[in-house]
């Protein structure tokens, strides 16, 4: 009598819970729908004519895919250009992150010096600045230096430290055990030496999650090329679309190819690297515990 | 404990934090005592080890300590400064007083449209977006099937950002051939003009930032499978149903980061500008101003009519608000943000 009321609890938990599971899943399918379904716009609607996207209701799937829009796109205005300048910018600025940020995120995390936690408290701080109260008095100083309309304003501040990836870095640095370390100094190395020769070759993840993080980050920066960039050809992709609209105006079968090809890389780079975008919420999430 | 190591630990303990120093000693004692080799070498060579180290530490974080002085705290003060005049980079910088400040309270409506805008985004966004975090990673943490493609699906449009997307949007909004209409009217429902009309420009962009909902999802999830699931067993077995378990397990956990997802959204809502420059031609902020917030306001007066000091007198308003409303977030989240290990 027990064993059948017993059993016949577990069985409806079970059933309860694939249930459960089972709606779980349908909301979850439906959401990818809605949160996918911008996408296959951007992209069918890159494939269509002008006249097909004029029609009214709209088509879901192109009548024909029309592959030359992304050529004729491309062409009528200078993208090549952008490309390489948008790869330049982006370099110099992915390589100044990842040095620098881990550099000085090794300072905060194993070498002890008066202060340390005072500096530490102001990085953090600055996170809280939002950046266009800085962006102003910024200009003023690069128009007083001469800098507007070169590239220097924008990768020059990349190899002074950005607080978040200090933040991530030092997260990461404090778990390499200081047994490590000090094992390293009784072998006669210092600080430089064990910062370069064992935390950054242990680190790699980490240092892909910086690298990828501001690879997008300069990729899609649009701000600071529209503040100090004014030759067109030194435009970086962001500015260059924004300037491509005023171009082709309302033919967006262009604009969707020239939009499908800017997002392209960061695509492509997110589908790869996926682990460190997972890896990069992972130490940040565990960074705002205490 | 012989007199070098006494004074060396004086030393620590006047300039560091007095509890985080105590901490530190704990964790040294543990592990290999760094300052071993003072025992050999006696009090002068000890105190230039302690000092190597301190220099070499201040080597490590100079860059960053460079970069805040001339990249942000030098301009903010000179910023301070200019927004006392009439700066406008290049003819005059007169001492004008509090002008700036009484034009923008007293004579200048649009700052109050675009701080209304502005809050108005930040008041439905942050909100919006927290708990739409937080139902997305619960929902991905139910060990469905399938939940790492999930995880993709959901968190691509955060890492898709830009003029691109913006212009995606506005296809997307379109009013008679956009997609978002157009699955409006499968439901019977006469979709408005969105970007074309005063009352709905606001709650299109709201949208367009809840479809990148799946940015703070990773970071709740990834807290949430830090959870131990003896802690839910064993609640179960006390026969707390599932709402119980959320309230008295899962959310005090994830509060932390709640606590943050508000402190840097709302900073970050505050900070509105591209979608509403590149979507409403040049920044003329869209039809009847519905679109002109704050920065786009500050945008035009700063780099439109190169009214500097103006510009500079709205910044530091901004960061004023930001400031009172990102304190009284810490305050308040001493009441409900739960740390592990107490509540020091």
């Amino acid at each position: 009598m027990e064993g059948i009321r017993k059993n016949k609890f577990h069985e409806s938990q079970t059933f309860r819970r694939r249930f459960m599971k089972t709606i779980i899943m349908l909301i979850l399918l439906v959401g990818s729908v809605v949160i996918l379904s911008p996408v296959w716009w951007l992209v069918s609607t890159s494939l269509k004519s002008m006249q097909e996207i004029m029609q009214f209701p709209p088509s879901f799937m192109p009548e024909s895919f029309r592959w030359q829009n992304y050529v004729e796109a491309w062409n009528t205005a200078p993208f090549t250009r952008w490309t390489l300048n948008t790869l330049f910018v982006t370099t110099c600025v992915v390589i100044g992150n990842v040095l620098v940020n881990s550099f000085v995120a090794y300072g905060f995390a194993k070498v002890k010096f008066p202060y340390r936690n005072l500096l530490f408290t102001i990085v953090l701080s600055t996170m809280l600045i939002p950046g266009f109260v800085v962006m102003i008095p910024q200009y003023m100083l690069f128009a007083e230096l001469g800098w507007v309309n070169t590239y220097l304003p924008l990768i020059v501040p990349a190899f002074f430290g950005s607080a978040f990836f200090i933040f991530l870095l030092r997260q990461f640095f404090m778990t390499i055990p200081n047994e490590l370390i000090d094992a390293a100094k009784i072998d006669g190395a210092n600080h430089f030496v064990i910062w370069w020769k064992i935390v950054l070759p242990l680190t790699k993840p980490a240092i892909a999650t910086v690298a990828i993080f501001s690879f997008n980050g300069a990729w899609n920066d649009f701000l600071g090329p529209l503040l100090y960039l004014n030759d067109e050809s030194l435009y970086t992709l962001q500015i260059g679309l924004q300037t491509f609209k005023g171009t082709v105006s309302t033919q967006w079968h262009y604009l969707m190819a020239a939009s499908v090809m800017v997002l392209l890389p960061v695509i492509l780079l997110f589908f790869i690297f996926q682990r460190y975008f997972i890896e990069g919420a992972n130490i940040t999430g565990g960074g705002t515990k205490g | 404990m012989n007199q070098a190591e006494k004074m060396l630990k004086k030393a620590e303990t006047t300039h560091d934090f007095p509890i985080k120093a105590k901490r530190e000693k704990k964790k040294e004692e543990k592990g290999i005592n760094p300052n071993i080799s003072t025992k050999k070498t006696g009090l002068f060579s000890s105190f230039s080890l302690k000092n190597r180290e301190n220099i070499q530490g201040y080597i490590f974080v100079l860059p960053w300590i460079i970069g805040f002085v001339v990249f942000t705290m030098g301009p903010m003060l000179f910023s301070l400064y200019a927004s006392f005049t009439n700066y406008n980079i290049t003819s005059h910088m007169d001492f004008i007083g509090l002008d700036n400040y009484s034009r923008m309270f007293n004579t200048d409506p649009l700052f109050w449209t675009s701080l209304w805008n502005t809050l108005y985004f930040v008041i439905w966004t942050v909100p919006m977006t927290t708990a739409g975090a937080v139902l997305l990673a619960l929902l991905l943490n139910q060990g469905v099937p399938g939940m790492r493609i999930f995880r993709t699906i959901y968190y691509l449009p955060a890492v898709l950002s830009g003029v691109a997307v913006y212009f995606l949007w506005m296809q997307l909004l379109s009013p008679s051939t956009g997609l978002i209409n157009t699955a409006l009217a499968w439901f019977g429902i006469d979709g408005p003009a969105w970007l074309f009309d005063p009352e709905w420009t606001k709650p299109a962009l709201i949208i367009m930032k809840m479809w990148g909902v799946g940015g703070g999802m990773l970071l709740y999830l990834a807290s949430l499978q830090g959870v131990p699931k003896a802690l839910y067993e064993s609640a179960t077995l006390d026969g707390a149903n599932a709402y119980h378990r959320f309230r008295h397990i899962t959310l005090p956990l994830i509060t932390p980061v709640i606590f943050f997802d508000i402190v840097t959204s709302l900073i970050g809502g505050f900070q509105i500008f591209q979608e509403a420059y590149v979507m409403t031609e040049s920044g003329s902020g869209g039809p009847m101003n519905s679109l002109l917030f704050y920065n786009l306001h500050m945008w035009n007066n700063a780099f439109e009519i190169f009214d500097m000091g103006y510009a500079s007198a709205m910044a530091w308003i901004l960061f004023f608000i930001v400031m009172v409303l990102t304190v009284i977030n810490l305050r308040l989240g001493k009441k409900w943000v739960h740390y592990e290990g107490g509540d020091d």
